[in-house]
């Protein structure tokens, strides 16, 4: 009866999917002195290749763009949209928010290397110091916070406007996001291990509906390939009709399984983009963009 | 009565037998837990198959399981059909159909429901 259900191709991406979600823990207690960079490649060429085997005709440069680059009905209606890009307005805003004067005379230039301008693929990074997983948006509210601002909110709204703002300065730069050693590496398998468990009522992995499913039906949905998820953010989403970061998509994936959503940008999700982010490692930052 | 409970059907399964004698009541409550069973199968907040698996009638389908149809046939063991709905794991540990039984999705009478609505497929 099974193979109703999955044809050979998918019975060859399972099984490197199960690879995939085993392979690396047991570098957890790694030693110092490690190659850890050569270790996270191997996982990032796995995770190439399984999408490679899934989806054989899409050029590897494709992903940056989400389900579009593997559905093509949805993908004409999202040209369309992009045709009168619903985020420009956020961009805009960024900019000018970017330029106001923080109480003390500084800006965020001030906090940036490069001022700011054309970095976005180098978050998230781990901070050697802070012990931490340093994301963009984590970094404008160190930035706020050191020169004696209030916090943003990690939703919407100003902080998404400015993260628009940066990414869009850094179109076409590629992600590098590099591990560099054991602590980092630590942050990264949690972040690997969290993409490949299950949770929630219902059960599922991110690994579940981004890699398994990806492509296929759920309901009238298409998921997407988990290859290149935070190139376009953060998005302007039509369900959402308005702006919204990584971490706000990554608590709305976890609801819609029942689980409980995390705070965003605790340590959790920032491991978790992490990981994504070196996935992604070769990817054009194309954000900001829109989504159906 | 968008539920359907067993225990409920059984009591009024007796007092209609005291009226009408055996038979009749049984397969009255039997067609109701059909209908209970498409209403769970259906509702996007219970059982929700259908953003997985295609079934006559259905509209928005998915296509990540099998479709499902000609239930008996494929499992002539009721107990089976009902462990697979309860708990897909069971059958295949990496499934990524979701564990109605045991993650109280659905109740066990629920599930039940939705099995005697599978039987007609
Ligand atoms: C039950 C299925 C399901 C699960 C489980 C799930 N997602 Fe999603 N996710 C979707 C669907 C459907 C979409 C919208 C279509 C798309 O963009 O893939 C989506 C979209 C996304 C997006 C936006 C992609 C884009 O280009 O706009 C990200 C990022 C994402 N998911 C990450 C995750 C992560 C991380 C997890 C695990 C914590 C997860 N998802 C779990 C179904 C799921
Ligand atoms: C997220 C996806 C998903 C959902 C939701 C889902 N299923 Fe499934 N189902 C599957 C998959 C995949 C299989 C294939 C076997 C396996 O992996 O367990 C399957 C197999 C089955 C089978 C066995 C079919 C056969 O011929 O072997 C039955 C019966 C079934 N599902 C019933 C249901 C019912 C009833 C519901 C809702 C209450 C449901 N499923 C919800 C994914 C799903």
């Amino acid at each position: 009866m099974r193979s109703l259900i999955v044809n050979k191709k998918t019975n060859l991406g399972f099984a490197l999917y199960c690879l995939l979600a085993f392979s690396g823990f047991a570098g957890a207690d790694a030693e110092q002195g490690l190659d850890y960079q050569s270790m996270v490649q191997r996982d990032i060429n796995d995770f190439k290749a399984y999408y490679k085997t899934r989806f054989p005709k899409i050029e590897f440069s494709e992903y940056k763009n989400g389900v579009y680059a593997i559905d093509a009905d949805s993908r004409e209606q999202w040209l369309e949209m992009e045709d009168f890009p619903p985020y420009e307005f956020a961009v805009d805003e960024g900019e000018a928010l970017f330029a106001v004067r923080f109480a003390n005379g500084k800006t965020y230039a001030d906090c940036f290397a490069n001022g700011g301008e054309g970095i976005r693929q180098n978050y998230p990074y781990f901070d050697n110091k802070k012990g931490q997983v340093i994301s963009l948006e984590l970094a404008i509210n160190d930035c706020r916070e050191t020169n004696g601002e209030q916090p943003l909110a990690y939703k919407k709204g100003p902080m998404a406007a400015l993260s628009a703002y940066m990414a869009s300065t850094s179109a076409g730069n590629v992600f590098a996001v590099a591990v560099a050693n054991k602590e980092a590496y630590q942050a990264y398998l949690e972040g690997k291990k969290f993409f490949y468990a299950k949770r929630g009522q219902l059960n599922f992995s991110c690994a579940d509906c981004h890699m398994l499913v990806s492509g296929q039906k759920l309901r009238a949905d298409i998921t997407g390939p988990a290859l290149g998820h935070p190139t376009g953010f953060p998005v302007y989403r039509g369900k959402w009709q308005e702006m919204g970061t990584l971490h706000r998509r990554y608590a709305g994936c976890n609801k819609n399984i029942r689980a409980m959503p995390l705070p965003l940008q605790g340590r959790a999700y920032r491991n978790l983009e992490y990981f994504q982010s070196v996935m992604s490692q070769g990817l054009e930052i194309n954000g900001p963009s829109s989504r159906k | 009565m968008l539920y359907f409970n067993k225990k409920m059907i059984k009591i009024t399964a007796c007092l209609m037998g005291l009226f009408i004698g055996t038979g009749i009541p049984v397969l009255w409550a039997e067609s109701r837990a059909v209908e209970a069973g498409k209403v769970l199968t259906f509702d996007r907040k219970k059982g929700n198959c259908l953003s997985c698996h295609v079934i006559a009638g259905g509209t928005l389908m998915g296509t990540t399981g099998p479709p499902l149809m000609m239930m008996k046939l494929r499992f002539p063991d009721k107990e089976k059909l009902y462990k697979q709905v309860f708990d897909a794991r069971k059958r295949n540990q990496k499934t990524i159909m979701p564990p109605f039984g045991s993650h109280a999705i659905l109740s066990k009478e629920e599930v039940g429901a939705v099995v005697e609505y599978l039987y007609t497929l």
